[in-house]
């Protein structure tokens, strides 16, 4: 694999072709069933506002806070070489947090900041007790994590009590659907942000280079300088940081939080996202591009089967088929058989341009 | 010395007992879902509470859980802690059959309560039960009454296998296949999430079918159908294009249905708690039950004929 990447520029990004192939192989599959599937248009919604429509917009739209909880979750996955299965339920704990504090006053911008600031906190203080717990006490993440998966929805309940507790306002519609003059919708925005934010996080900073040598060798890491510990709770930091954006997000979509039902099962995308981005879930090397482009294919997939208008009873298997196709191709021993035939296709190639030249 | 010791504990042994029994403390087992999975289940929960008091003489152990196999542990716990009656609203209706003989070897009552089992009749003593087809049958006989010339309608369910699921999409299908002017655009479970609602419409929306009705198996769904309307400019609700329906009366809901953006709201009754302890204290009386099935009196509310009073008596959750 050395010898490759130091031969071509682009094999930096192979790791991007399992999911741009499965974003790929959904598209072409829809393209034949329908043509007009991905068109995009505009009308105007009942508030009066010129907006994009489309299935594009749908999948990029509804993928938001996948995506997002997506970012986080490859930190994690390659700091850890393990993954946080608490996810929905830390990103409902922060939702909570963020409708109790809209509700205890009226909605201004200043409380939404105000509300989204506390969210943060709170998620990343659940974070941080999920990263203490790999971290300084080295239990197994998925282990640890389940702590907050199974009483993270209570807690999210305590701290509102009502059972679907509503917010109204025109500002958290704002956010949660169209920004008033904006045809795109503001979740895909909230993502491009994030996006940014984390590239210039990694650009700027080592964060990405110590959380793949802590995630291959902690000894040599430690050697080296680094403290494993440290790395390994800032990728939950900033994972907490993740699910209190994409909290916030799903409360606002229909301003109101369900407990029970809020990104339900979310945790099992985020991770299957991670992996079809290509990145190993042992820890290690990673790229959170790869995991995004697996958001969105997975919420595809799932547009796609609403379109199709699949059984209701049969969706799940269906996702299940497509899903085994998807990590099969994946896997470590189809990628060297393909690599295997890509060299030996290579070495032919030169050879006939010689005959051609002769 | 050992002697000494161990009439010392056969006597506090018969001291707690003479206690128990001067107490008089009726035990309850009470498997239910969690509070916090709607504004339905948290009146229900409340009701139970309050009902199952230890100022009424109860001692109540609860269990609060959506999943199944975890319910039935539960309720088999219960049965080997020795409670005196055990209370149950189930996940799901099947699979129940093992848990319920158990618990009548050991000569203990079982009421069904909000949600019905799918086993022999024999199993239990009673069952207080939301009508779930009956809640389906009364709002498709509302949409009939509208007297559209064609129903297209996008139907959006519940956690497939349900009760409420079962119930609300029965009435429906049965209407559809004996109709021709009736016809289902799509047919989806969003499993009671909201966000799932939406994106299932917006998928219609897309595909530029038409449809004018929404039937939605709960408050929640309806309102993220709802949601997928107001982006995409389709007008709904009274005088709108598309009519909305949901079930289950949270208070926000009836407010929709009052303020004329949604058409009908099932009700979806939680209060049973009072009806059964009525029933236990005829048991515990010597008396029998007599009817074995009670159903909760329901109705639906429609945008054209609700109140603030209706919202204030029948709306749950705030």
């Amino acid at each position: 694999m050395k010898a490759h990447a130091s031969k071509f520029k682009w094999s930096k990004y192979t790791q991007l072709l399992v999911p741009l192939m499965s974003i790929l192989l959904i598209v072409i599959f829809n393209l034949l069933r329908d043509p007009s599937f991905f068109s995009i248009g505009t009308s105007t919604n009942n508030l009066g506002n010129p907006v994009l429509t489309g299935n594009l917009v749908s999948i990029l739209n509804g993928a938001s806070e996948l995506a997002i909880i997506a970012m986080g979750m490859t930190l994690v996955t390659a700091a850890c070489g393990g993954q946080d299965i608490s996810v929905g339920a830390l990103a409902t704990i922060a939702g909570s947090v963020f409708v109790r504090i809209l509700r205890s006053g009226q909605i201004t911008i200043g409380s939404i900041l105000v509300g989204f600031l506390c969210c943060c906190v709170a998620a990343m203080l659940f974070g941080a007790f999920n990263g203490t717990l790999v971290s300084v006490f080295r239990i197994q993440p998925m282990i640890a994590t389940l702590v907050l998966f199974t009483c993270g929805r209570s807690i999210a309940y305590w701290i509102n009590g009502g059972a679907t507790p509503t917010i109204s306002s025109p500002l958290i519609t704002a956010i949660g659907s169209f920004i008033p003059g904006c045809p795109v919708p503001t979740p895909i925005i909230i993502v491009a942000v994030m996006a940014l934010i984390l590239g210039l996080v990694f650009r700027f900073t080592t964060l990405g280079l110590y959380t793949q040598t802590v995630g291959i060798n902690q000894r040599a890491a430690r050697l080296n300088g680094i403290n494993p510990m440290f790395i390994k709770l800032v990728s939950f930091l900033v994972l907490g940081l993740c699910c209190a954006v994409a909290g916030c997000i799903s409360v606002s979509r229909l301003s109101l939080i369900n407990h029970e039902t809020m990104l339900l099962e979310i945790e099992m995308d985020a991770i299957l996202a991670v992996a079809i981005g290509g990145n190993a879930l042992g820890g290690g090397k990673f790229k959170v591009t790869g995991s995004v482009l697996g958001a969105y294919a997975i919420q595809a997939l799932t547009t796609t089967l609403y379109a199709m208008k699949v059984p209701s009873t049969d969706v799940k298997a269906y996702k299940a088929i497509v899903i085994i196709l998807i990590v099969v191709i994946s896997s470590p021993v189809v990628k060297k058989a393909t690599n295997r035939l890509w060299t030996k296709i290579r070495a032919r190639i030169p050879a006939k341009k010689e005959v051609v030249a002769q | 010395m050992k002697k000494f010791a161990r009439l010392f504990v056969a006597l506090m042994m018969v001291c707690i007992m003479a206690i128990g029994v001067a107490a008089a403390e009726i035990t309850v087992g009470i498997v239910n879902n969690p509070p916090s999975e709607s504004g339905y289940r948290e009146a229900n929960v409340k009701d139970f509470e309050a009902v199952f008091s230890a100022e009424n003489g109860y001692a109540a152990k609860t269990f609060y859980s959506l999943k199944n196999d975890e319910q039935l542990s539960a309720a088999q716990q219960f049965i080997t802690d020795g409670v005196d009656y055990l209370l149950i609203s189930a996940a799901e209706t099947t699979g129940w059959d093992a848990v319920l003989a158990s618990a009548q070897e050991n000569g203990i009552p079982v009421f069904l309560f909000d949600r019905m089992i799918d086993c022999d009749e024999e199993l239990y003593a009673a069952a207080v039960v939301s009508d779930m087809a009956n809640q389906g049958k009364l709002a498709v006989e509302w949409l009939i009454a509208q007297a559209l010339p064609e129903y297209k309608i996008i139907h959006i369910q519940g956690a497939m296998g349900s009760d409420a699921q079962i119930g609300r999409t029965g009435a429906l299908d049965k209407q559809v296949a004996e109709n021709e002017n009736w016809s289902i655009v799509v047919q989806q479970t969003a499993t009671w999430d909201e966000a799932e609602a939406k994106k299932i419409v917006e998928a219609v929306i897309n595909s530029k079918e038409d449809f004018n009705i929404i039937y939605a198996e709960n408050d929640g769904m309806a309102r993220g159908a709802v949601a997928a309307l107001d982006e995409a400019g389709i007008t709904h609700g009274v005088g709108g294009k598309v009519i909305v329906m949901g079930f289950d009366c949270n208070r926000w809901a009836l407010r929709e249905v009052l303020a004329g953006t949604w058409n009908y709201d099932g009700q979806c009754s939680p209060f049973q708690a009072a009806v059964i302890s009525d029933m236990i204290k005829t048991l515990e009386d010597g008396g029998a039950i007599e009817t074995k099935l009670v159903i909760s009196e329901e109705k639906g509310f429609d945008a054209a004929t609700i109140t603030q009073a209706d919202i204030d008596q029948y709306g749950l959750g705030e």
